[in-house]
């Protein structure tokens, strides 16, 4: 059996000039980057080469980028996937990480930009390996991520609220999250005061490497009371990021609505 | 012209009036000719008895040129209108006759005049005065005539006397024939018939010519108005209602029409305005979406570029340039992405107060150039409502724009108010759940009413039986009836499951005094509503006391040129604009749709040269 020709990165997009410049960047970083100008070539392309991490468009023709996602999942091929799309709007964000995106990218972006996703899916890729080892007990199992804890709510992968008993929410970033980011430097937060809204950034995560991440908010509502003690203590929320790492409490303005477009935790764990 | 429905009714009309007065007229005039013609033979027959009486005693004697006399004298007498006397012997012989040519000349008894009585062999005795009369036209055909035959009869003077000319066994010894003209009698009828046929025509015509006008001003002038209404509703104009006040059918058509015709006007505005959002939206969409992907090119090699150019300061300097304004190209995109998007606004709890100080605040410096004195009449209480502040912004920053506008450089008076203001839900609230007295479901999931599940009944009325379905929104009165009922009649309503009445006979309705029907609604309440077909009273005690909604209202009132009453169900439509070059003609379209997507409501008042003002209530929670 010949082994399968690998690939670092897949990118999926009907204009070329985006291929051209993820490529550019990619590859200056020493990525090894292979591209499709449809989601139906790229699933042909998948059965032949073995990809890290494929960064697809939404918006194309025949096939969007939702619909790839469906059909890896039917597949049963599990590379993580980052969305982007030109129509850039918050409930295409949200949109694409309750379908399984690891990451979501709005059109336009910088080159950091899209370096520090993809940087961010190339951690989550080498996590779950390690962890399909676990499984399979090839090395001594020792907790890789912590879950979120029951009767938590996520948006992907990302973030987490919990609902507290006075009616706020607490809301903070998955431990598989900052997992990806890997050397947390300083975090970003915003104002008392000032409201966040669900599939829009919320929070940016610097790295000893000088990325920048970002956060998207699971839920949308004005900030009560920022987590203060993270600006002195970043490494808090690496430490303890479903607790005493919580980024904000706010007072949600449309919780049922929202509600919908996230997955509870607890439902993990079954 | 046929195709008319005032002809036909004139035509229909006429025809039956030609029909019973024509009838009537024939009538009338055969019974006046049959009087008339009666009475002659009745004066007639009396005279021919005289003439007989007065020759009785000559003939007795046979005084036979004394009754030659007599009749020749009589014959002359009457201005010519008698005709002829004649007697005849038994065999048929003329002894005498005023015109003395007939004398001795012998008539055939087979003759149809004779032939009543000689039709049998022996020749009947007594005939009735009325049919020994007899009508015929005289021989040059010109005139009618009247005959009346007098039989003269055998008496004991007759064989008792000398000459013994008639034996005792002889009981009639010969006729009398008299003959008149029938001149008078028969001018009289003649002008009858003239006259009677002269008034039917004029009757005929008089009626319709009557009905013709009041079909004129009863059916035909209105009928025009609704034709002309509804040819004005195909061209797509929908502001001008009917001017027919009546309170007949057509009346009640003209206002139905009217009515309808605003409501399809309202509901012309809401569509266009969604469609034209709608459109704006997808063209934004496409836009942004097209131009995401070049700017993603540039972005991501200017910002590439900058990276790897960290020892030339020059070139990184011009580089930060291209990635600084490519960045502010990103933001301008997502801004028109979601000023078109607005179908989600990003809600949260606000404070309007705040809102409305801040867009103050931004706009206070055109107010003074303006020199626009300001008035502001807040309540600085007002409850949080949920909704997006910056869309709130906007559409204060819009209508505050307008009214600078709308005042010129003259100056003027902005006024601003808020209050808070309480609505009763009524025709806003929907009922989710209804039961009968005995706990049946009402709710039927299969009919819906505007998308939503509507409120069964039986119901009864004589001997019809069908379904009634209510309006679930409580207040509103778009029921479904799936039985005919006609005006004003008063309904019967059973549980369609267990059959038990839902009315309340004890209780009336406020408005017309009919019985009122119960419907039970788990934990609130019940909901009372008036069993008369049309009548729309309807009261739910717990939402009205419990339920009653919050708004925000806020007002903005200008002293400008005002807006015209045309123009006044167009500004909020998109593209319209009376400002020409200056204004797109969307800003009071997207004023409308961010309010429409707060669940909110936004009027405007105006009169020219006076000022304008726009109301705009928003709730303050959102409507569940």
């Amino acid at each position: 059996m010949v082994d399968k020709k690998t690939y670092d990165l897949l990118i999926i997009d009907d204009e070329q000039v985006i291929i051209d410049a993820i490529a550019r960047i990619a590859g200056g970083e020493g990525f090894t980057v292979d591209s499709s100008l449809s989601a139906i070539n790229a699933l042909k392309q998948i059965e032949n080469v073995n990809y890290k991490l494929i960064i697809t468009d939404i918006m194309m023709p025949e096939m969007d980028g939702f619909q790839f996602l469906e059909e890896l999942e039917k597949r049963r091929i599990s590379v993580p996937v980052i969305l982007t799309t030109g129509f850039s709007t918050v409930e295409m964000a949200v949109k694409s990480l309750l379908k399984g995106a690891i990451g979501y990218i709005p059109k336009p972006f910088t080159a950091e930009e899209i370096l520090s996703v993809i940087y961010r899916g190339m951690e989550y890729r080498r996590i779950e390996k390690e962890l399909k080892n676990n499984l399979f007990g090839k090395k001594n199992s020792s907790i890789i991520y912590v879950p979120c804890p029951p009767k938590y709510y996520r948006l992907g992968h990302n973030s987490w609220i919990n609902i507290d008993n006075e009616g706020l929410v607490f809301v903070g970033a998955t431990d598989l999250y900052l997992k990806t980011i890997k050397s947390l430097k300083k975090i970003e937060l915003m104002k008392f005061e000032e409201n966040i809204m669900q599939g829009s950034v919320c929070a940016k995560f610097e790295t000893e490497e000088s990325l920048i991440h970002h956060l998207l908010a699971p839920l949308s509502g004005m900030i009560v009371e920022p987590n203060y003690k993270l600006i002195d203590e970043p490494l808090l929320i690496e430490k303890d990021p479903y607790f005493r790492g919580w980024l904000y409490r706010i007072l949600p303005s449309n919780l049922e609505a929202e509600l919908k477009n996230l997955s509870s935790c607890s439902s993990d764990r079954i | 012209m046929l195709q008319k429905i005032g002809i036909k009714l004139i035509v229909a009309v006429a025809l039956t009036a030609l029909v019973t007065i024509g009838v009537f007229s024939y009538f009338q005039t055969r019974n006046q000719k049959e009087a008339m013609i009666e009475i002659v033979k009745h004066n007639g027959t009396q005279l021919s008895e005289i003439i007989k009486m007065s020759l009785h005693d000559d003939m007795l004697l046979n005084q036979r040129k004394h009754i030659y006399k007599l009749i020749n004298r009589i014959g002359n007498a009457g201005e010519g209108c008698i005709k002829k006397i004649r007697i005849f012997n038994k065999a048929g012989e003329v002894i005498y006759s005023s015109d003395s040519v007939d004398i001795g000349t012998k008539v055939d008894l087979k003759d149809e005049n004779c032939y009543l009585c000689h039709a049998a062999n022996k020749p009947l005795e007594k005939v009735p005065a009325s049919d020994r009369t007899r009508i015929f036209k005289s021989e040059s055909g010109s005139e009618r005539l009247l005959g009346i035959i007098n039989p003269i009869y055998n008496e004991p003077s007759c064989y008792n006397s000398a000459c013994h000319t008639h034996p005792k066994s002889k009981k009639v010894l010969g006729v009398l024939d008299v003959t008149f003209c029938l001149k008078l009698a028969d001018q009289a009828i003649q002008k009858n018939q003239f006259t009677n046929l002269v008034l039917a025509i004029v009757s005929i015509l008089a009626f319709s010519l009557l009905i013709g006008l009041f079909v004129k001003k009863w059916i035909d002038k209105p009928v025009k108005k609704l034709v002309e209404a509804t040819n004005r509703v195909a061209i797509g104009e929908l502001n001008q209602p009917i001017d027919y006040e009546s309170k007949d059918e057509l009346g009640i058509l003209a206002r139905s029409f009217n009515n309808m015709m605003k409501k399809l006007a309202e509901m012309r505005v809401q569509l266009f305005q969604s469609d034209k959002m709608a459109s704006l939206g997808r063209l934004a969409a496409g836009v942004a979406h097209e131009i995401n992907n070049p700017l993603t090119g540039v972005l991501t090699y200017s910002s590439f570029l900058l990276k790897r150019a960290k020892d030339n300061p020059e070139l990184q300097k011009d580089l930060e340039v291209i990635v600084r304004e490519t960045k502010r190209s990103r933001e301008i995109v997502k801004g028109l992405l979601d000023f078109a998007r607005q179908s989600t606004p990003k809600k949260n709890k606000i404070d309007i107060t705040e809102v409305i100080q801040n867009s103050l605040s931004v706009i206070s410096n055109q107010l003074k150039i303006h020199k626009i004195k300001l008035e502001k009449e807040i309540d600085a209480d007002l409850p949080q409502i949920t909704g997006d502040a910056n869309q709130i912004q906007q559409v204060l920053l819009n209508l505050i724009v307008n009214a600078i506008d709308a005042m010129g450089d003259n100056g003027g008076t902005l006024k601003i108010k808020s209050e808070k203001i309480s609505l009763i839900p009524y025709g806003v609230k929907q009922i989710k759940r209804a039961t009968c007295p005995k706990g049946h479901n009402l709710m039927d999931d299969e009919h819906k009413i505007d998308g939503m599940p509507s409120i069964k009944l039986l119901a009864k009325s004589g001997k019809n039986e069908g379904f009634v379905h209510l309006d679930p929104i409580y207040g509103r009165h778009q029921h479904h009836y799936g039985i005919q009922l006609k005006e004003n009649e008063i309904l019967k309503l059973y549980c369609p499951v267990c059959g038990v009445s839902l009315i309340d006979e004890e209780e009336k309705g406020p408005h017309c005094g009919a019985p009122v029907y119960k419907i039970l609604i788990p934990n609130q309440g019940t909901l009372v509503g008036c069993t008369k077909y049309q009548c729309s009273w309807q009261k739910w005690d717990y939402i009205d006391s419990k339920g009653q909604q919050d708004y925000v209202k806020i007002q903005i009132s200008d002293t400008g040129h005002g807006i015209k009453e045309e123009y006044l169900n167009k500004i909020f439509e998109p593209f319209f604009s009376t400002k020409g070059q200056k204004g797109t003609g969307l800003g009071l379209a997207i004023v409308w749709g961010i309010i429409d997507n707060h669940n909110g409501k936004i009027s405007v008042e105006s009169k020219v040269g006076k000022g304008t003002t726009f109301t705009i209530q928003l709730p303050v929670n959102e409507l569940t």
